[in-house]
Parts: structure tokens; sequence; C-alpha cells
């Protein structure tokens, strides 16, 4: 277990604009896991709204500014960077490598090698670090959300299967479309709202087969939990959503402190 | 193609939203993709490795590929060697003409072929003064209703047995058939043994052709395929011309990953090898056979930096994997190809055929926003049994559609990129209610420091 890390944050654009919540919860798990947490102002976003809409140069434009900050972590002792997000997680690790020789930039391209090797989602992160005894504070069925990058693009087969395991009240219930996309896909749920609109009420229908009964979807990613949120409570679906940094941060011991990571509102 | 097709004249979104809406097909497609999915995964779950085959497979087509045009000579000397005629067919129509002139007039019985669909060819027959009658049960549904084929591998996968039952009391004169499959499937068997007896032509597909010795196979489970290329005095075999293995141990791997990967069987009912039409002696099969190496759009993919879609061996596991397919069914495609493959094929091999039109968002016209068709979730490359990287070449293709993009569309994602490739533009437009603002430049952050961000507006 590596203790004592420095981990460089890369919030992500939607957690920082929409879900704060998840940002202060990243920042409380890992400091309990005995990290030295700081967050580099100079990024903004890894540009994977473009690049999956075929805008390789826009993307790119957008994608330089955030490798340069999380560069300048790095050259600043930073030993890892973290995310959040899977999908985010994986445009830097899979896709800016790609992105920058596609718009002709091999030079960006094997800076971003490079900071793609040191770069983390969290959920794959704490499976390294030792975090104190995790008990929440009431018995929780938790459905996992396999989003689609994190499962497909990282290879997280299980999800964060075995740190859930460590989680007093926890416990994890099977569900049969966990590993299928929600529908959210980015430009894919403004372009064609309708489908992914279906594909969120198909997944959440699709939770009524779970036995025993979920309490909570919990999943890496934002956007998906958003998208789903949005569709539970549009169709009064008795479920709430919660990103795993909540739950990781809402089941640290009390001494550790307390931050607006408990979760969201039924 | 004919102007039958969707894609002419809707959007993708105005389809997909109709398909979405639709309470009664939406189900039965969910229902039906499940079961092949699940089919597919016991399927290759005998296999001792079957990623490991995967692999193989795409370096095998990746090979063929790259000597297409030496194996397609091989191929057509040696069918022409056992007495088969070659025909070379550069577009649609030119495959229609060629078969037309081959069966003018005739009765014609077909077997399963999306190549067929792809070229319009029962239109093109008809207007030649052909009866063309499909004699796969799912084909022969949907030519009845007068429908096109929702999947690439269960046509009429749209309909249920009491739909089924409608339209053959309504289109095929059924009368006091129960709704039940042996009760459908022996009425259709009635009706399509007739059709054989008198037909003089018989149109197929081909699965693969083995270049090696000139051979066709086709696999089908209902046994169509066999009468239908033994009991007419001509057979017409239609053959995309990357549909192709060089030897009948490649033909071995691709077969053993096919059938699993359509069906979850390792072998399908009847697999049917074609070499020649009937010699001196032979109790049966045709007197000629002719095959019909269509290109229509392909030879734009060799060597492109779509290539890899030529690898396609037509098993439809994308689809069944799909979660886009899964809630719109094939026809909100708008053309031949649903699913993940067809939303990579149409854009490239239907484009020439659906010009921009007014109502079109981009100057590449209606064939081109098929690629948008997906989430890019990856489950079809993961089912891929010859492992093409669908995800990329969707990609690739919403590239070149952003090359020719609106002004306005462009403009957009300029003015984006510039603001977000600065923290201050990326603040302002974010009216600044972000997480990170809270903090100074390198902030260490320490257990409660979050409180920071206390107050501000989410």
């Amino acid at each position: 277990m590596l203790r004592g890390m420095q981990v460089a944050l890369m919030i992500t654009c939607l957690v920082d604009v929409f879900e704060p919540g998840v940002a202060d919860a990243t920042v409380e798990v890992l400091t309990a896991a005995g990290c030295a947490v700081t967050c580099p102002l100079g990024q903004t976003c890894c540009g994977q709204p473009a690049w999956n809409a075929g805008f390789a140069e826009d993307a790119a434009r957008v994608a330089r500014t955030t490798l340069a900050a999380l560069e300048g972590e790095l050259a600043a002792g930073a030993e890892a960077i973290v995310a959040p997000a899977g999908s985010c997680t994986a445009m830097v690790r899979v896709f800016w490598p790609e992105l920058f020789e596609t718009v002709g930039d091999p030079e960006a391209a094997e800076r971003a090698r490079a900071v793609a090797a040191r770069t983390w989602e969290l959920t794959e992160l704490l499976g390294h670090l030792d975090l104190p005894p995790l008990a929440l504070a009431a018995p929780t069925r938790v459905a996992w959300h396999h989003s689609c990058h994190l499962l497909r693009e990282l290879g997280a087969v299980d999800g964060p299967g075995a740190l859930l395991a460590t989680v007093e009240g926890c416990e994890r219930v099977s569900w049969s479309a966990d590993e299928r996309c929600c529908g959210f896909g980015g430009m894919f749920s403004f372009k064609l709202p309708e489908v992914a609109v279906a594909m969120a009420d198909d997944k959440l229908a699709s939770l009524a087969d779970a036995a025993p009964r979920a309490d909570v979807v919990v999943g890496s990613d934002s956007s998906c939990l958003i998208h789903l949120r949005g569709r539970a409570e549009a169709e009064g679906r008795p479920i709430r959503t919660q990103h795993v940094a909540e739950l990781i941060a809402a089941a640290l011991p009390s001494t550790e402190g307390v931050g607006s990571g408990a979760g969201e509102p039924a | 193609m004919t102007e039958r097709w969707p894609l002419v004249d809707t959007t993708l979104r105005e389809r997909m939203a109709v398909a979405v809406a639709d309470p009664v097909v939406r189900p039965r497609v969910a229902r039906a993709v499940d079961r092949f999915a699940g089919h597919r995964v016991e399927g290759l779950a005998d296999l001792v490795d079957a990623d490991g085959l995967r692999r193989v497979a795409r370096s095998v087509k990746a090979q063929i590929l790259a000597d297409l045009p030496a194996q397609l000579s091989l191929l057509a000397e040696r069918a022409e060697a056992g007495g088969t005629r070659v025909h070379w067919a550069a577009s649609a129509d030119d495959a229609n003409r060629i078969i037309g002139d081959l069966a003018a007039g005739a009765r014609v019985v077909k077997s399963k072929s999306m190549a067929t669909e792809e070229i319009g060819l029962n239109e093109a027959l008809e207007a030649r003064g052909c009866r063309v009658v499909e004699t796969d049960l799912g084909e022969w549904i949907i030519q009845l209703a007068g429908e096109t084929p929702s999947h690439i591998i269960a046509p009429a996968l749209h309909h249920d047995r009491h739909s089924i039952l409608e339209v053959f009391e309504r289109v095929a004169q059924a009368h006091g058939v129960a709704a039940e499959p042996a009760a459908l499937n022996a009425f259709a068997r009635e009706r399509l043994r007739a059709e054989f007896l008198a037909a003089e032509v018989g149109v197929t597909g081909v699965n693969f052709a083995v270049a090696e010795t000139g051979s066709l196979v086709l696999v089908t489970n209902e046994g169509n395929g066999r009468l239908t290329t033994s009991l007419p005095r001509m057979h017409v075999a239609v053959l995309g011309m990357e549909r192709l293995v060089r030897t009948w141990a490649e033909l071995d791997l691709m077969l053993c990953l096919l059938t699993r990967s359509a069906t979850g069987q390792p072998l399908t009912s009847y697999t049917s090898v074609v070499t020649g039409p009937r010699r001196p002696g032979e109790p049966d099969g045709p007197d000629e056979l002719h095959l019909v190496i269509v290109d229509n759009g392909r030879s734009d993919l060799l060597g492109s930096d779509l290539h890899e879609m030529l690898a396609c061996v037509r098993c439809g596991a994308c689809l069944n994997v799909c979660p886009v397919y899964r809630q719109t069914g094939g026809h909100a495609y708008g053309w031949v190809y649903p699913g993940p493959m067809g939303a990579v094929l149409t854009p490239v091999l239907a484009a020439v055929h659906a010009p921009p039109s007014p109502a079109t968002d981009t100057a590449t016209g209606h064939a081109a926003e098929v690629a948008d068709a997906s989430t890019l979730c990856g489950a079809c490359m993961q089912a891929c049994p010859v492992e093409i990287p669908l995800q990329d070449l969707l990609l690739t293709l919403r590239r070149r559609k952003a090359a020719s993009a609106s002004r306005p569309e462009r403009a957009g994602w300029r003015a984006w990129s510039e603001a977000w490739s600065r923290r201050a533009g990326y603040e302002a437009s974010t009216k600044a209610a972000t997480w990170g603002r809270g903090l100074g430049r390198h902030a260490r952050l320490v257990p409660g420091a979050s409180r920071w961000t206390d107050g501000r507006a989410a």
C-alpha cells in the first residue's frame, strides 16, 4: 500500500461546474488515504466533447491547456494525477495520444503519453492506497453502474468491487443491465435526446429485476449519474444516484473531517 | 438505392424519435437482442480461447484485404474453371442489370441476402418482369408486409407471432392458421414449397467465397438456401467483394466465429458449399451458376482509413449488444444496414444515393449523420468476432463530417475551444461558478479545506 502520495486532481469540467460535492468528497477521500492533494488551476477540460463530435482541432486546442496544467503539476512533484471520472481519465490515457497524432502534433502526443502513464481514475488509485476502516451509518444496497469508459477503455471489469466490499454496511446488488450504456454519451444526448432518454429509462427500469432492490445507483462518472438521476426524478422512480467518491467519503470515520460529501438528498 | 429508404427524406433524429415512441416494437427488439446476445456468450464459451481466435480472425482478415485484388482474381479463375460464370459489378445498377439480363421474366426464389437488399435487386427484377419470392421465413414475412429488414440476420425481428399471422392473413390469404410458431412455419413451408418447385432462377447471397477452390459457402437454418441453390435451373450468387477467404482453413476459423457470434450455434443447421453448376451424372444442382461480384463503393474503402470495415462478416453481434439499436430497432437507421456496423457502412455505401437536401444539417447529406447513432460505449467492439474497431471508425466518419459541417456548427466549436483553452475564458463561460475557482494556484489542500468552496453557487 502506498502512503503519503502527492496527488494532483484533474477535477474535470463537469464536476467542477455541476457537482462540486464530488470534488469535495474526492479530496476528502484522498486525504484520508494519506495523500497530499493539489489542484492545478490551469486545467479546463480534456476536450472529449469536441473529439467525439469529430472536431479534433478544437479538442486538441482545449486538451493542450489541460495537458500543460497536468504536466506542470507532475514537474512540481506530483506522483499521480487522479480524476473522479472514468470518461475523462480514458480521454487522457487512451485518446489524447491519438487526438494529438490526428491533428499532426506528435510532440504533444509524446507529452500526453507521459502524462497518461501517471493518470488514474479515482477508484483505480484507491485500490492501491491505505484507507481507514470504512463504514456506512445505515445499511445501503448499492447497484454499481459500470460507466462505459471505465469498464471498456480502462478495463475495470469489476468496477471498484474490492473497495466496495470493504465498506461495512454496503451491500452490492446484482443488476442485469449494469454494463449497458446509460445513454448520456456526451453530445449524443444533445443530438438524439429521445434515444438518450429511452436508454436511461430502460436501464433504470431494469433495476426492478435486481434482487434485493437497490437503494442507490453508484458510479464513477457524474455525467452518467446526472443523466440517470434526471430520468429517475422525471419518472418518479424511487432510486438515488451517488458518485462513488461521495459514498466512500460518507463511510470515512467521523474524525476524518466532515465535508459536504455525504451524498445527495433522496 | 430506391426511394423507399427513409434515409432519403428524413433525419436520423426524426426516425429514432419515432422508433423509441413505439410501445409495441421496442420491447420486441429488446427481448430479441437479449436472446441473441445471450446465445452468443454461451456459444463462444465452448471455445478454449474465443478472444484469441478473434485476434487471429482480425489478422487473417487484414491479410486477405491487403491482397484482395489478387485473391478475387484467383477466386474468379478457380470458379470459372469449375464452370461458374463470373460477372463483375462496379455498382448496384451494374449488378441489377447483369442479374436482370440473366433472369428477365423468370420466376425467381431468393434466400436471404443483405447484398441484394443493398442493391435493391427485388425491385429491379420486378421491373424486368420477374416474380420474386423471398424464401427465408423472416424475409418472406417482411416481403409480404412491404417492409425492409430490421436486423441483418433476423429481418423480421420487429414482428411477433401475432403480427406475423396478421400479415399472413392480410396478404397471403391464410385461413385458420394458429398464431403459433409451428403453425406459422407449416403455412410458410407449404406456400414456399410451391414457389421452389416452380422457380426458374434461384438468387442467393454468399457468406464466404473460398478463393482456392472457387467455392461459395452459405450458412442457413431453414434449408431454403439449399433448395434455392439446387432446384432452379439457374443459380445466381451475389457476393460483396470483400466476403472472401483464401483457404478452407480460413473458412473453418471464420465459420467457427460467425455462427457462434450470430446465433450461438457451433454450426448453423445447413452449411452449403457450392462449387460450380451440376456436373454430368450429378442428380441435382443448377445447369448454370453465375457469380456476381459486387463492388458498389467497397473499393473506396479499400486502403482508406475505414478499410477495417471490410472485415465485417455480417454476424449481427454488434447490433445485439448495441444499447442504441436496443431502443430503436433497425428501421430507424434509415438504410439497409443498422446498428454499429450500419452506422459505419451507411455514411460510406449509401452516401452516393442520398444527396444533400434542404432538411440536412450538413453538406454531406443524411447518410453521413448516421455515424452519430452511437454513444461510443464500445460494447460493439467487444462483441465483434473480427475485432473491427467500430468506435474508431465512427470517430473517423465524424471527423469527415465535421470537416464539411455548417458554418454555425464549426463557429460554435471554435468559440468553445478558444474560450476553454484559457482558464479565464473557461471561468467566464461557466459564470465563474466553478469548484476550482475557490482554490489558490497550486493550493495544498488539507482536511476540511473543502469548506473553502462552501457557499459558492453550484
